[in-house]
């Protein structure tokens, strides 16, 4: 809502100054987000008139004005503006004025004195546009201040209302609000019926009395379609964000701002019998006054006359019933529709209008008849015109029920007590009579608010007005109790740590992403699509971590950053019919990471070497201890289909790992492959009790065997059989070395192992390490066709 | 006995002579060894009378310890000289940089999560989390915003396509709903009930996208359900927390009216702006203050949803925004650069 300060003022004047009342209103809860002048810093500008406008002698271009500027002598003035003439009223900076350009002082002109500056909208500040001098309207009077004469010395007010208080989309309503936050006494008078003076009216029948319980209407004749509107009254609309349109429609709005009442003017020429209020029939059609043909549902309210449907109530007129250029005869508009047969409507069309924001957050139904009379007497005063009586069609009006307020809940809830006595004064200034009761009131709140239903809501005023900063700020007080701290669980936190110690960043990514990336990464031909996307590449859920990294890695490629170790955690998105929390989706937290460049920051004496599928391996796997999963290559979608396992943890698949297919690298720039993995998170989190294990006094024996084995033998097999093959006393089996080359014949592969073993009961025997070691060979020589390599 | 003092001193001084500590055993030799003076002298000790032997064979063994000490003496400055000729030459350039990883680092925005988590934990809040595709019920009509109610367009929500009545969560506050539910069931035979101190931060997502604002983004929500929370107790808490938050003990802080479906009365929460200290600056838009979180107490309808008394038992919840608070912290001008994924960013928080 936005509001002129001065327009404000004419209905309440408190003593406070602009910045004053903006921090009282913002402190009431009628957030002030600007207060903006409305014209320049300027000064010594009058109205003034040109008398005789002649060629300057020494400049084309250029005039040589004579200005009546209310002084005893006419002004000299030079003037460039293409559109000076004689007889125009137009302001005028005499010498000494103040412009927001700068200074005026006499001047010769091109050898001709000039004795101030006759000034455009922009050289004021008013405009934007260069549109020549200003022009002011001839009733101007000349020598009068034109801060006075255009009323420059007022502010925009911006209002951030909440939606609960629709009350205040009004001059009355702020004032009003105002009176009651400052004790200020109103200075709005009701507006004073008009009497008919012709007896034409249409009848008015209110189909759906709970939809629209009033309707007040009036018929106006032979009105001046062609009578402007009056320049205080455009200012004020265009003060408050409405554009002038024509003095009809400009009366409309004007009431409403004025007393919040969205009022509608329709052409009395165009409407066949009497008014109805009706719901929607099936198969309708109206043209409304923005342009747009719509279907309204049947749920929609409708006026009507006896042909056809007119306007959508409450919400925006016809334009085929709406007043033209060439109205002469009006049916005004004003009633009360509930806010529930209106809310959410306009939407569904896919718009908001003034009359719809206001009547969905409530508009006072004791107004609109007063506010029928307030249009008529503006109707006439510029239009002209003869009234025919108003039909005031009222049906059951909606009655506030009253609210019962407990002193002691008050203390309660606020944490501050606060007397009958204050309460009541407090209320009364919100215009709500408060009966006194046991205990406590019974408190009626007033026509124009739609948001004081229950205890609450009162005691919420109450703070208000008594101030949100007179409640004391009190550190709780609480029972202590310790919460669990289960040993068994992980937090997020330390998962952080653990990938921050191994160089990752994390990151935070959309949750939607592209489809081409579902498709890419996640062979996902059917991702989960929102409705209302805010761009194309954030159209779907992701159902992987992995595109979002690999967005991040091409950029910051792109910003040359060659090294890059990225996480993230976040939830992913699956249609599951078992779902969980939610029917029908699942959404397991991950955790995502990749690498790419060296594996190690480029450093000296160490040579560079680009990361691979084993150093994130690494990761991975310290990421689970005390937990050991099980890596089985797999084909991934996404991944290189040699290069990529599925990671198993007790059988169950927890994850993936690999390096990017290549043709995914080339197609997202990425140039070389990066390494990437993904984990369920809760797995992660869960963590085992330590389980101590008795140590052995006894010295340890290291044995180092090098075995020859078929190139394409996995290493986690030949583990598995010389730990199945050897004896009790074996502590650790651990690969130390892969070679293939030189010395290894073709086809094959040189694994060193080192073989650690001790009992926990004596000194191991020579004779039964050799044993042990033997046992080893033959049954990797058995299983693997393994050698010793020599 | 002067032949024996002589070689004393013949001996220190050959031993003192050598540099090299092998050639100083060769030296000893001569003394000391099997074939050495002081060897030979104790073995022609037996051809001495029986009354001289005693006296001479003392000489002899003094005369030999004190060779001992000396070659003692000089093995020992020997290997000292040693060391410090290895040290001399064993002289790193310390400025040269140190190897291995680095440290990787956490997205600002955990940082400032992790201080809030922190903080409520420190006086006994519990962590709680939710579903970011959430039900229309959770995440407006159990918070007293039914369909058509005005307060929904301040949230423009995605939806799931395909799947009514689901959307993408506006707010964090549908994890209030759901563990308040969960709480109640799970205190159904605890009376009176337990009070309820969680905090939910995550994601939450609206359709809006511009230097200030994201499509998605973070909150917190907290909550507090007691028989005695009261809107003072708000205020304190929220106080307390912005304070140790910015670490600034006399950061001024004000609550003032506004209005959520779901909490009557209801407080927006602006902090003096830290960049200006209150005087006026562009990023709190001249006004000195910066609105910060969205509280109130927990509107009657609510507790009525979730099967809470509402006479019996009050609350207040609250919305923080961590996003915003990191910014603030950290003086980020720009909230895009947080979903970005520029390591150049996201590297100055390690």
């Amino acid at each position: 809502m936005q509001f002129s300060e001065n327009w404000l003022r004419t209905h309440i004047a408190p003593s406070l100054d602009s910045e004053g009342l903006a921090h009282t209103l913002t402190m009431a809860g009628l957030e002030v987000e600007s207060v903006n002048p409305v014209g320049q810093d300027f000064s010594g500008v009058v109205v003034s008139k040109i008398v005789a406008c002649e060629p300057h002698p020494g400049a084309d271009r250029l005039k040589l004005c004579r200005v009546d500027a209310g002084g005893e002598e006419l002004l000299q003035i030079v003037c460039g503006a293409p559109n000076a003439a004689e007889g125009l009223n137009v302001p005028c900076a005499r010498v000494g004025a103040k412009l927001p350009s700068g200074g005026i002082r006499a001047a010769k002109v091109r050898g001709v004195e000039s004795f101030g500056m006759l000034c455009s909208a922009r050289e004021l500040g008013l405009s934007q546009e260069d549109e020549g001098i200003m022009v002011l309207p001839a009733d101007a009077s000349p020598g009068q201040d034109l801060r006075t004469y255009l009323d420059l010395d007022d502010r925009c007010f911006t209002l951030k209302l909440t939606p609960n208080r629709g009350d205040c989309l009004s001059i009355r309503g702020i004032a009003r609000e105002v009176a009651a936050l400052t004790g200020d006494q109103l200075m709005t008078s009701p507006g004073m019926p008009v009497p008919a003076g012709s007896s034409s009216a249409r009848t008015i029948v209110l189909d759906e009395p709970s939809a629209c319980p009033r309707y007040c209407g009036r018929v106006i004749s032979g009105i001046d379609p062609a009578a402007p509107t009056p320049e205080w009254m455009k200012r004020r609309l265009e003060r408050c964000g409405v554009r002038s349109i024509s003095a009809l429609v400009d009366v409309t709005n004007y009431v409403m701002l004025e007393l919040g009442q969205p009022m509608h003017a329709f052409d009395n020429a165009k409407l066949s019998g009497g008014i109805h209020v009706r719901f929607a029939r099936e198969g309708e059609q109206l043209l409304l006054l923005n342009g747009q043909t719509i279907k309204p549902a049947s749920d929609t309210l409708l006026i009507a006359d006896e042909a056809e449907a007119l306007a959508l109530a409450g919400i925006m007129g016809g334009q085929e019933s709406g007043v033209t250029a060439t109205t002469t005869e009006l049916f005004l508009e004003s009633a009360h529709f509930s806010p529930e047969a209106v809310a959410g409507r306009a939407r569904t069309y896919g718009f908001v209008s003034e009359a719809s924001h206001r009547f969905e957050r409530g508009v006072d139904f004791l107004l609109a008849r007063e506010a029928i009379e307030r249009a008529t007497q503006l109707v006439l005063e510029i239009c002209g015109g003869v009234p025919g009586p108003v039909t005031d069609a009222t049906a059951q009006l909606p009655a506030r029920r009253p609210v019962r307020l407990r002193t002691s809940r008050v203390e309660r809830v606020l944490g501050l007590a606060v007397s009958d006595g204050e309460i009541q004064g407090l209320l009364s200034r919100l215009q709500m009579s408060a009966s006194p009761l046991e205990g406590g009131f019974e408190v009626l709140p007033p026509s124009f608010r739609f948001d004081i239903s229950i205890e609450e809501d009162l005691i919420e005023e109450i703070a208000r007005l008594h101030g949100y900063d007179n409640v004391p700020a009190r550190p709780p007080k609480a029972t202590l109790g310790m919460l669990p701290q289960s040993e068994g669980r992980r937090s997020k936190h330390s998962i952080r740590q653990l990938l921050t110690a191994r160089d990752y960043q994390e990151v935070v990514n959309y949750s939607f992403v592209d489809a081409r990336w579902e498709r890419d990464f996640c062979a996902n031909e059917a991702p989960i699509l929102l409705s209302n996307p805010i761009a194309s590449q954030m159209s779907v859920m992701r159902s992987s971590l992995v595109g979002g990294l690999v967005g991040n890695l091409a950029n910051n490629l792109r910003r040359r950053v060659g090294r890059v170790r990225l996480y993230e955690i976040g939830r992913c998105f699956f249609r599951d019919d078992a779902g969980g929390e939610i029917i029908g989706f699942r959404q397991p937290i991950r955790l995502g990471g990749l690498c790419a460049g060296p594996a190690l920051p480029e450093q000296w004496d160490i040579a560079t070497r680009a990361v691979d599928f084993f150093d994130v391996k690494g990761d991975v796997e310290a990421l689970l201890l005390p937990s050991k999963a099980e890596f089985v290559r797999a084909e991934q979608p996404g991944f290189h289909p040699g290069r990529a396992a599925a990671i198993l943890l007790d059988g169950r698949r927890i994850g993936v790992i690999g390096e990017l297919h290549p043709r995914l690298a080339d197609a997202y720039e990425l140039g070389t492959a990066p390494i990437a993995f993904e984990l369920d998170l809760a797995v992660l989190l869960d963590r085992s009790l330590p389980q101590f294990s008795d140590l052995s006094p006894f010295p340890p024996v290291t044995r180092d065997i090098a075995l020859v084995v078929d190139q394409d033998i996995r290493a986690e097999d030949v583990v598995a059989c010389l730990r199945g093959a050897a004896p009790g006393f074996l502590r650790n089996i651990h690969l130390f070395d892969v070679y293939i080359g030189k010395g290894v014949e073709a086809g094959k592969k040189s694994v060193a192992f080192r073989i650690v073993m001790q009992d926990t009961e004596r000194t191991l025997a020579d004779a039964e390490v050799e044993a042990a070691l033997v046992q080893i060979l033959a049954a990797a020589q058995a299983a693997l066709g393994a050698r010793l390599r020599g | 006995m002067q032949d024996l003092d002589r070689l004393i001193r013949e001996a220190t001084a050959q031993f003192a002579a050598v540099a090299d500590p092998a050639k100083l055993e060769q030296v000893k030799a001569a003394y000391l060894g099997k074939g050495g003076v002081l060897t030979a002298l104790l073995k022609g000790l037996g051809s001495l009378p029986v009354e001289e032997r005693r006296t001479a064979g003392a000489s002899i063994n003094r005369a030999k310890e004190a060779i001992e000490s000396a070659l003692e003496g000089r093995r020992a400055a020997l290997r000292e000289a040693a060391v410090d000729l290895r040290l001399r030459e064993e002289t790193l350039d310390v400025t040269l940089p140190g190897r291995g990883l680095r440290l990787g680092g956490v997205h600002p925005a955990t940082r400032t999560l992790d201080r809030i988590e922190a903080l409520f934990g420190s006086i006994g809040f519990e962590v709680a989390d939710g579903p970011e595709i959430e039900t229309d019920f959770h995440n407006f009509s159990a918070l007293n915003t039914p369909e058509n109610h005005p307060a929904r367009s301040m949230h423009d929500t995605f939806y799931i396509e395909g799947a009514p009545g689901l959307l993408l969560r506006t707010h964090t506050s549908p994890i209030q709903v759901r563990y308040m539910l969960g709480h109640v069931d799970r205190h159904a035979d605890t009376d009176p009930m337990p009070p309820i101190k969680v905090i939910a931060p995550g994601r939450v997502y609206r359709v809006d996208s511009d230097a200030t604002h994201s499509p998605m983004f973070h909150q917190v929500e907290g909550l507090w359900v007691d028989e005695n929370a009261s809107f003072a107790d708000l205020k304190g808490l929220l106080t307390d927390f912005l304070r140790r938050f910015f670490e600034k003990d006399d950061l001024r802080v004000r609550f003032r009216p506004s209005f959520f479906p779901f909490t009557e009365p209801s407080a927006e929460v602006d902090m003096g702006c830290v960049f200006c200290d209150g005087v006026g600056c562009r990023v709190c838009s001249h006004s000195g203050w910066l609105e910060i979180a969205g509280c109130g107490m927990v509107h009657p309808n609510v507790f009525r949803a979730v099967g809470i008394d509402c006479e019996r038992y009050l609350g207040f919840a609250f919305g923080i925004g961590p996003d915003r608070l990191t910014m603030l912290r950290y003086g980020i001008n720009d909230l895009r650069l947080f979903y970005d994924g520029d390591l150049r960013f996201l590297e100055q928080f390690r």
